[in-house]
């Protein structure tokens, strides 16, 4: 047999049977966010375990490789993100935990008293997630079928991996899922830091090394360019998808698993040094340049399984393996999860609050939300990326209403904040399908503003739009009293 | 109030304008130092500013959550948001 598959496999087994230790008879509110009692290890393994995904690692190195500075910008947004999660979180939590709340819809819901609001936001958080989910699955397809040297198809991978997911999701929830996020982290964090510092080392004799031969092959390849992917992309992008960033729904509902508001503080100060695992993701993409150099397009992001077959045998190709299935598994196992929760609520919302019945229709749905993700995956093509990039800019148009929330409390006008949902939305997918950039809409404009994040765009229709129709309509038109 | 949390809205306080310093040092790193040169460890000036300034947001986050202590705020009531 095949070391590789030998080591992967004995990995998804050990993941499946260490995530059932989670399991015992349970109500939705603890299978989907742990009966709200997660201390600081397990909310930051949670957050770590859903943030760093197959695309944080294949992406990441794929981004250095293919277009070295730009990519720093992944390590900076996420950093920015832990700085507001010091207040951010704490104040989502809150109001999470005194509404009872169980999904991101709910939350708005509640917080605007408007159940048209939550429908909306529900319908933008499952035209993310699935995406989101298509993409670590596609991921988990490309990793299995590299380490296998073909052995398992990427489609055969999907299906054990997908089917894996949905029996542990199902039987331990939330629980199960931050188990194997434990495991996944350890696995990585010795991957990629063992990787990160090896590579270079073993090619070039150390990093600084390794970047004055990057230098020397393209010295401008390291600094952002004047045009393009520029400083003004650079502000623009860091702050747009630093404001997305606990936005996903899968994120914003781990929030609700805490146990106390310190949690996130805590968290604040540990998840930026966990952040500097992208700074050996990036190590090893910029070595793979070097070594295993012709990867262009969406193949970048094969460099570091490349050059880890390149340079190693298969034990470590098995390791690798390994670890990467579970970057794809745990997310995925989330975002099922999420977008199952949200499912039922939307069927049978409020007051059944804590009920056998809706934890069964939750779980139920857990296999519908994969079955609709397994048919993207297996249709879709390389349109996967502009989905997913599209669904980060639609999540990221939920900010303003929620910080509406934060600031003006239950003062808030829904209907503001539906005009301005909306307007970001359609703004988001005009933009995104017509593949605009600003320099293609205004380019008569200097570059520092065509080079914005075209996202800025949507932002400020979504805010213009709830400034007016506050504007306009001061009062809530609907009002309904809550119990 | 059914339920009240433990703990409520961190009120803002002066010490908490500290996080400005990595948040801007973060923000605007290309164009405070999109170069080469000096070399940070062996890295390019730039991904040298953003490493250390991630290290450096680590370190005020802790030196903010030890200057909040683990004292309660004030308590969060649906009321008054």
């Amino acid at each position: 047999m095949n070391i590789p598959l030998a080591i992967i496999a004995v990995t998804l087994i050990a993941a499946f049977l260490f995530c059932l230790r989670g399991f015992r008879s349970m109500t939705l509110e603890q299978w989907s966010v742990g009966g709200r009692g997660f201390g600081t290890v397990f909310v930051f393994l949670l957050l770590a375990g859903e943030i760093y995904t197959t695309f944080t690692f294949l992406g990441g190195s794929g981004w250095a490789y293919g277009r070295g500075a730009p990519a720093f910008y992944i390590i900076t947004y996420g950093t920015v993100a832990y700085i507001m999660s010091y207040w951010l979180l704490p104040a989502i939590w809150r109001r999470a935990t005194t509404w009872r709340v169980l999904s991101q819809p709910e939350f708005f819901a509640t917080a605007y008293d408007s159940p048209l609001l939550g429908k909306l936001v529900a319908l933008v958080s499952i035209a993310a997630l699935i995406p989101y989910l298509v993409l670590q699955l596609k991921g988990l397809g490309i990793i299995m079928s590299e380490v296998s040297d073909g052995l398992v198809t990427s489609t055969a991978a999907i299906w054990i991996g997908t089917a894996a997911t949905v029996v542990y999701v199902v039987l331990a929830g939330i629980k199960g899922s931050a188990l194997n996020a434990a495991l996944k982290d350890i696995l990585v964090l010795i991957a990629v830091v063992g990787l990160g510092i090896a590579l270079p080392y073993a090619h070039f004799g150390g990093i600084g090394a390794m970047f004055d031969r990057v230098i020397a092959a393209n010295p401008k390849f390291l600094v952002l360019p004047d045009s393009g992917q520029s400083q003004s992309w650079f502000v623009s992008t860091v702050a747009l998808t630093a404001m997305g960033f606990y936005m996903w729904p899968h994120t914003f509902g781990s929030i609700f698993s805490a146990k106390d508001a310190r949690v996130f503080r805590r968290n604040a100060a540990l998840m930026p040094l966990y952040q500097l695992i992208l700074l050996f993701v990036f190590f090893v993409g910029f070595t793979a340049l070097l070594v295993v150099p012709g990867l262009t397009g969406s193949d970048t992001d094969l460099s570091l399984l490349r050059i880890v077959r390149a340079t190693y045998g298969p034990w470590i190709v098995g390791f690798v393996g390994a670890a990467g299935l579970l970057t794809a598994l745990v997310p995925g196992s989330m975002i099922m999860m999420s977008a199952a929760t949200m499912l039922a609520r939307l069927c049978r919302p409020a007051n059944t609050q804590s009920g056998a019945a809706s934890l069964t229709l939750a779980r139920l749905f857990v296999p519908v939300v994969a079955g609709v993700a397994l048919v993207f995956t297996f249709q879709g093509g390389s349109t996967l990326v502009t989905m997913l990039l599209m669904g980060y800019s639609m999540v990221t148009q939920l900010f303003p209403a929620l910080m509406a929330v934060l600031w003006k409390g239950r003062a808030a006008n829904a209907n503001a904040a539906i005009a301005g949902i909306v307007a970001g939305e359609v703004t988001v997918a005009a933009l995104t399908l017509s593949s605009s950039s600003l320099a293609t809409l205004l380019p008569s404009l200097p570059t520092a503003i065509t080079d914005l994040n075209i996202g800025v765009v949507a932002m400020t229709a979504n805010v213009l739009a709830m400034f007016v129709v506050t504007a306009l309509f001061p009062r809530r038109l609907v009002t309904s009293p809550l119990a | 109030m059914n339920d009240a949390p433990a703990e409520a809205p961190a009120v803002f306080r002066r010490h908490h304008l500290l996080a400005l310093v990595p948040l801007l040092a973060l923000l605007f790193a290309p164009y405070i130092a999109n170069r080469l040169e000096p070399r940070v460890l062996g890295m390019p000036l730039l991904l040298g500013w953003i490493v250390v300034w991630v290290l450096l947001t680590s370190v005020v986050m802790f030196v903010m959550l030890h200057l909040d202590g683990d004292a309660p705020d004030v308590e969060f009531t649906d009321a008054e948001r």
